[in-house]
């Protein structure tokens, strides 16, 4: 008699097929990962045209400008996170699928991280090359990225799924997590300047790191239970 | 014990008992917070640095005081209703959140109208704790939104919900990071008027400020709940009866 433990994909293979999933449909559909790329370079030039070229002023509000292009970037990216799985039907499938509903939405978050974060820490040296910023701060600027991005896709996550299906969820996806965002902002925008200003960086960093492993360890059951309740 | 906390859930045992336990809120809140206002604007000597401008504390501190206890009565009530599945205790929170809205828009309002005489400015960047009231209205604005985008009253709680523990989990970290950060802040140092302790004619009326609004917020809170109730519950019988009792008397 072969159970049905037998013939289910284990834990990591319906972690691994979910990012597989959604590394497949992002390829296929660049635009997906190629517009908040476009936006998040566009915000990075409205800045110098708005508050003036002198470079003085951009090395100092140019961490500043790059991580709050960051955050729209990210934001604009995690309304269509669980979106197209609602309306077809998949999402309703991973809620019934075998494997514990986190562990495959923290799947989701990965993939997410993959196709919008990781391009987003891979562009932004060359923003901040026109910002002027030295190479010791541009080094700095893409770990704290790489840190930050992870814990808005984290945290973005619960708000792109409690928003799921509602009609006006796209401003509401970003009143929902901004507010949240702001420690992820202060540290990174911070430190990034700190560095700039050859200080010391470590407690940024370390802060950083710490709030991204609370937001894997917790976010993803937040992100489970906001699922199901939205769809119901 | 289990069995009056039961009773106490059930939506016509709650609406019947406020209604007896709101004067209790009313009554000595009013009459704390009129001793309050007369013996803080009046008996309480002026401060030795501010002058008679550290009056609008009276105000100041109880607000911002409601908007904490109002988003913890919020996450704890939502927490509540989520795993024990209370109907009422989601009502609380809805009932709730525009209350604590409405008082740290007043601690920020009476922060920026002390900010002008004291540091010469409405705002001050520089300050941890205005710019965390600011994030914490933010929170209530998204907590109120959410509830409002959902047309379905369940998943609008149980939704809510979700958000108002996420929130209750970030706001210290907020607080914590605000506080790093305006550290960091150079330019204007704040003037504090830290100073010896508060006398007792200052802090007595303080006192009775925050436990008169405390309680006022408490009758506040329960008459929302209860009209809240009453809408939810508007398709029952109890309901019914209500409305025809008090059509009777009317």
């Amino acid at each position: 008699m072969t159970s049905r433990e037998d013939t289910m994909p284990g834990l990591w293979q319906g972690f691994m097929a979910v990012i597989r999933r959604d590394l497949l449909l992002a390829w296929k559909r660049p635009g997906d990962i190629l517009n908040p790329l476009f936006f998040f370079a566009m915000v990075c030039t409205l800045f110098p045209l708005a508050v003036g070229p002198s470079s003085e002023q951009l090395s100092i509000s140019g961490p500043g400008i790059v991580w709050v292009a960051a955050l729209l970037a990210t934001l604009l990216s995690l309304n269509s996170l669980f979106l197209s799985d609602f309306e077809d039907g998949s999402l309703d499938q991973l809620i019934l699928s075998p494997q514990p509903l986190p562990l495959l939405a923290l799947g989701k978050t990965v993939a997410h991280w993959l196709s919008a974060g990781l391009p987003l820490v891979l562009v932004s040296p060359l923003v901040a090359v026109t910002f002027q910023m030295p190479g010791r701060t541009v080094g700095v600027m893409m770990l704290t990225l790489t840190f930050g991005t992870i814990s808005l896709s984290l945290l973005g996550a619960i708000g792109a799924a409690l928003t799921v299906g509602l009609h006006r969820g796209t401003a509401l996806l970003s009143l929902l997590i901004l507010p949240l965002a702001m420690p992820v902002l202060i540290f990174g925008a911070r430190t990034v300047a700190l560095a700039a200003a050859n200080d010391a960086v470590s407690a940024g960093i370390y802060f950083l790191s710490a709030y991204c492993i609370l937001a894997l360890t917790l976010a993803p059951f937040a992100t489970a239970a906001a699922l199901k309740i939205s769809n119901e | 014990m289990w069995k009056f906390l039961h009773k106490l859930a059930s939506p016509p045992h709650f609406y019947d008992l406020s209604a007896k336990i709101i004067p209790w809120f009313v009554v000595p809140g009013t009459i704390l917070i009129i001793y309050g206002t007369i013996a803080g604007l009046f008996y309480a000597p002026p401060d030795y640095q501010q002058g008679d401008a550290f009056r609008i504390i009276y105000v100041h501190v109880p607000a911002a005081y409601l908007s904490m206890l109002a988003y913890t009565l919020m996450a704890v009530s939502a927490g509540i209703g989520l795993i024990w599945r209370i109907k009422l205790s989601h009502a609380v929170a809805a009932a709730a959140a525009p209350l604590g809205a409405w008082f740290t828009f007043l601690a920020l309002i009476t922060g920026s109208i002390w900010g002008r005489p004291m540091w010469g400015t409405w705002w001050e960047w520089g300050d941890p704790r205005l710019t965390s009231e600011l994030i914490m209205l933010f929170l209530y604005f998204g907590y109120m939104a959410l509830r409002a985008a959902i047309d379905d009253t369940t998943k609008a709680d149980k939704a809510s919900a979700v958000l108002a523990l996420v929130g209750a989990v970030n706001i210290p970290i907020i607080h914590f990071s605000v506080e790093w950060w305006s550290s960091l802040h150079q330019g204007a140092t704040i003037v504090r008027a830290d100073g010896p302790a508060m006398p007792t004619e200052m802090l007595f009326p303080l006192l009775a400020m925050i436990l008169g609004f405390s309680l006022v917020f408490g009758a506040l809170l329960l008459g929302r709940v209860r009209s809240e109730v009453l809408f939810r519950e508007r398709r029952s019988r109890w309901v019914k009866n209500v409305v025809l009792a008090s059509g009777e008397q009317g």
